[in-house]
């Protein structure tokens, strides 16, 4: 059974649709990317699978659960987990804080503040600092590390690597199959195709609010890749 | 997915609106005509709402279109009062001429007095407007000369004219303020002026980015507003002859202007209409009760805001799509031009994009 | 004139309306929402307090407590049952709507109790002093208030800075989106922010109601000195509130003891020049961007 099964899914903002029928599928232990233009769909797909957004029940299933239209403070607590787009760290709190408010409707886990300051030492320095005053990839660090005090089966990362330079990007990215083994699976959006087909173990690609393409890297050419991207 | 662009030309009257026209027009006639007709009690009761519809249109203008929500619109209104009382009882000046100057009078007030409350946003701005008027209110409570706490009377200013020519002249001012209000509302918002105070609605840092004068808009709106309070002040004042600082700052006098534009149907002109006579039934069948109309009259207020936003008027025209005053502009797309399906929506030949 | 008595007096004083002044800081710093019906809810308190030890008989010290507990339980339910109702971007539900319960109440308290003015039973308090020497005496009550309210600004600050709630007071007041991401339940976190909100008012309209007579118009004013305070000291900062509200107690003291008439009319024109010569109060908070 898939840790998340999402099957014909539509999204609304108003009378705008922008998602139209959308299904996918994450296993336990996998690490799925979402490619696509802007304004296909990815970052609303995610929004409703975390429960910002409207959705008939059964179309998201997570362990067993329909959780389509569920408050999303309750799918925190089954264990979802969002690294949101632009990392949307509090600035009133300290990186100290924003972690533990990332513990706030904790599960028991591996993930506490010292691992997390482990797995980013960078952070322990920057400890009392406010959550904003720091670099792009230090916010993102915090970001991740605050997704993971939860102790997440299933992190759903928005652009992780948006306006941050390509070294700070590796950096990210070489930490994530560590968080894998660990035991929480990853549902990765991702404007970098190559750092997408780097490492995930199935891609989906999104056009115009509906998925175009789905297969593992290996399947995938380049120019199927292009035509599901941009629209044949 | 591409679509020709639609030619399409902006059309204002509805079929509705044709027939409102006439309709104001008659029934202005009539109310001006009542002195002939009309017995005094009925007068009165004419003369008030007239007053208080003004009033509503004004703060309607001001909060449903310009986004300034004011709770000290009251101040104005004392002044306009106190203004008539320096006039009429002080400077003996013909009180009905007196009127319009207390409108100025106002005004000019307003002016300093929104360089400094247009310093707060939103709801700060709401209670400054109220400090300020409580900071005229006190003002007026320790002059001496003109009543101070306790207040004066304005008999002795109106034995100028004869008990009938009283009553016609406040009713002809009270029906050029109501209908006055309403033309001013309706014009302004019909002109370019208008199409921006729209947008300042919607979103005021698009309009500003767009290059939308909006302090300059929203400081004429705001005197405007007070222009028109001060006027019904010194009116309400020429009526009841007798004024006193807790009376003529009394908050309630934006209670019943919000009231009536909340529960009657904000950002339309219509909706203050209805929610003038709501008012008006209200107290007239709760008037034993003592002080239980305004209780149901908030109630009324919460709910709407709750339930429906868009106030009586919004309903009805939500599903009537009646419009007796239109204000909005919409572009009728010429037919014959395919347009994209999308979503819940289905193309029609002769498609209206209602703005 | 006693110049020195009369600073120290309205010092005092500001203590009651940093009281005030606390309760609406926190309602709006944790959810943007400016209650208009803030000075009416203080006045509500006096009068459950009221008749909770002069109808029901309850001694004072029982129903003072028991009253504040009855406005923390209201305020978590008119958050949970209307109010949450109305927020969200557009400010104007919020304040039309808290104006409307705001003029309700006066008039239900007006219909219910008359418009005669009452007082609480302070035994005694209201009238003790203690001598400072020089010939200088302060009131037991105002200082009691004063320490009443350092207490109150204090456990708040401690609330927000060492708690888990108040971690996730700050978090929904910087970001209510993010903070649903956290797992945080917004709309309970809302319910007892206003809880608390109440609960401040509560014990700031039984001291005032020991303090000085009441009826039911009295509550606009309390709003107003409460927003004075506010702005004088600077928004988002409550320790400044409890500076706001001592400068504006001078201020009118100063002005009381000048003529009885003005005294009002003082503090507001000190609120005004604040706002015209420095609108972002006297220690503002600024937020990390």
């Amino acid at each position: 059974m898939s840790l998340l099964a999402v099957d014909r899914l539509d999204a609304f903002y108003g009378d705008f649709q922008a998602l139209f029928g959308v299904g996918l599928e994450v296993g336990e232990g996998e690490i799925v990317a979402v490619i696509g233009a802007n304004g296909a769909g990815k970052s609303t797909f995610l929004r409703s699978v975390a429960g910002l957004l409207a959705a008939r029940r059964d179309a998201i299933v997570f362990a067993g659960q329909p959780i389509g239209g569920a408050p999303a403070h309750t799918i925190v607590g089954m264990g979802v987990a969002m690294v949101p787009e632009g990392r949307k760290l509090f600035p009133s709190l300290s990186v100290e804080e924003n972690l533990r408010i990332g513990a706030y409707r904790g599960r028991p886990g591996p993930w506490t503040l010292d691992r997390v300051w482990r797995l980013f030492p960078r952070l322990a320095e920057r400890r009392r600092v406010s959550g904003t005053a720091m670099s792009g990839g230090e916010q993102q660090m915090a970001a991740i590390g605050r997704a993971l005090m939860s102790n997440p089966r299933l992190m759903l990362c928005d652009e992780i690597s948006l306006g941050l330079a390509p070294v700070v990007v590796r950096e990210l990215y070489a930490a994530l199959p560590g968080v894998v083994a660990e035991g929480c699976s990853l549902l990765v959006i991702e404007q970098d195709i190559g750092q997408a087909l780097r490492i995930a173990d199935r891609v989906y690609c999104f056009q115009e609010g509906r998925v175009t393409l789905a297969g593992r890297p290996a399947e995938l050419t380049r120019e199927r890749i292009a035509a599901a991207y941009f629209g044949a | 997915m591409s679509v020709n662009a639609p030619s399409g030309r902006i059309v204002r009257a509805t079929r509705a609106s044709r027939f409102g026209g006439l309709a104001a027009i008659v029934i202005v006639a009539a109310l001006a005509a009542m002195p002939w007709w009309g017995e005094r009690s009925a007068m009165r009761t004419v003369t008030e709402f007239l007053y208080i519809l003004a009033l509503a249109q004004l703060w309607n203008l001001m909060a449903g279109f310009g986004g300034l929500v004011s709770i000290g619109q009251q101040g104005f209104l004392g002044i306009g009062g106190y203004v008539l009382v320096l006039l009429a009882l002080k400077l003996g000046v013909d009180p009905f001429l007196a009127v319009p100057l207390c409108g100025v009078a106002a005004a000019l007030v307003a002016c300093p007095t929104a360089a400094v409350v247009f310093r707060l946003r939103g709801a700060y701005f709401a209670v400054g407007t109220w400090v300020v008027s409580e900071v005229f209110r006190l003002t007026f409570a320790n002059i001496i000369w003109l009543g101070a706490g306790t207040g004066t009377s304005l008999t002795s200013a109106m034995t100028g004219h004869g008990a009938w020519k009283r009553e016609a002249i406040t009713l002809w001012m009270a029906v050029a303020m109501g209908a006055g209000s309403i033309a001013l509302v309706y014009l302004l918002l019909r002109s370019r002026m208008g199409l921006a105070l729209t947008a300042i609605r919607d979103s005021e840092v698009a309009s500003r980015s767009l290059g939308v004068g909006v302090p300059r808009i929203k400081f004429i709106v705001y005197v405007l507003s007070a222009f028109g309070c001060g006027m019904v002040g010194a009116l309400v004042y020429v009526t009841k002859l007798r004024i006193s600082p807790d009376a003529a700052f009394d908050i309630n006098w934006t209670a019943v202007m919000i009231f009536a534009v909340v529960i009657g149907g904000i950002g339309t002109i219509e909706g203050p209409i209805i929610g003038c006579l709501i008012y008006f039934l209200l107290r007239d069948a709760l008037a034993d009760y003592g002080a239980w109309y305004l209780i149901a009259l908030g109630a009324l207020a919460v709910i709407a805001m709750v339930k429906a936003p868009r106030g009586i008027w919004g309903l009805v025209q939500a599903r009537y799509d009646l419009r007796f005053f239109p204000v909005q502009r919409r572009i009728v797309v010429a037919p014959a031009v395919p347009l994209p399906r999308g979503g819940r929506g289905r193309p029609t030949a002769d498609s209206e994009i209602r703005r | 004139m006693d110049w020195v008595s009369v600073i120290l007096e309205g010092a005092l004083l500001g203590g009651l309306y940093a009281l005030f002044a606390a309760g609406l800081s926190l309602a709006f710093g944790i959810m943007r929402l400016v209650n208009l019906a803030h000075g009416d809810f203080i006045v509500v308190s006096a009068y459950i307090a009221l008749f909770l030890a002069q109808t029901v008989g309850l001694h004072p010290l029982v129903a003072y407590p028991l009253a504040v507990a009855i406005m923390g339980l209201v305020g978590f339910l008119l958050q949970r049952g209307l109010l949450n109702r109305v927020m969200g971007d557009d400010i104007m539900p919020p304040l039309l709507v808290t104006f409307g319960i705001s003029i309700m109440l006066q008039n239900l308290l007006l219909q219910i109790f008359s418009a005669d003015t009452r007082g609480l039973v302070g035994g005694g308090l209201q009238t003790a002093s203690l001598a400072l020497g020089h010939g200088i005496a302060i009131g037991w009550l105002p200082l009691l208030t004063m320490g009443v309210a350092v207490a109150v600004i204090g456990a708040l600050q401690l609330l927000m800075v060492r708690t888990r709630l108040g971690l996730a007071f700050r978090a929904t007041s910087d970001d209510q989106t993010t903070a649903r991401l956290m797992g945080i339940d917004t709309r309970l976190i809302y319910a007892v922010a206003m809880a608390v909100a109440l609960v401040v008012v509560a014990i700031a309209g039984i001291l005032f109601a020991i303090r000085t007579t009441f009826d039911p118009a009295s509550g606009p004013s309390r709003l107003i000195f409460a927003f004075e305070a506010v702005i004088i000291g600077g928004m988002g900062s409550l320790w400044g509130t409890l500076v706001g509200g001592i400068i504006l107690g001078i201020t009118q003291a100063i002005g009381f003891a000048l003529s009885p008439g003005i005294g009002l009319l003082f503090g507001h024109l000190a609120f005004l020049a604040v706002l015209v010569f420095r609108p972002q109060g006297l220690f503002p908070r600024t937020r990390g961007a």
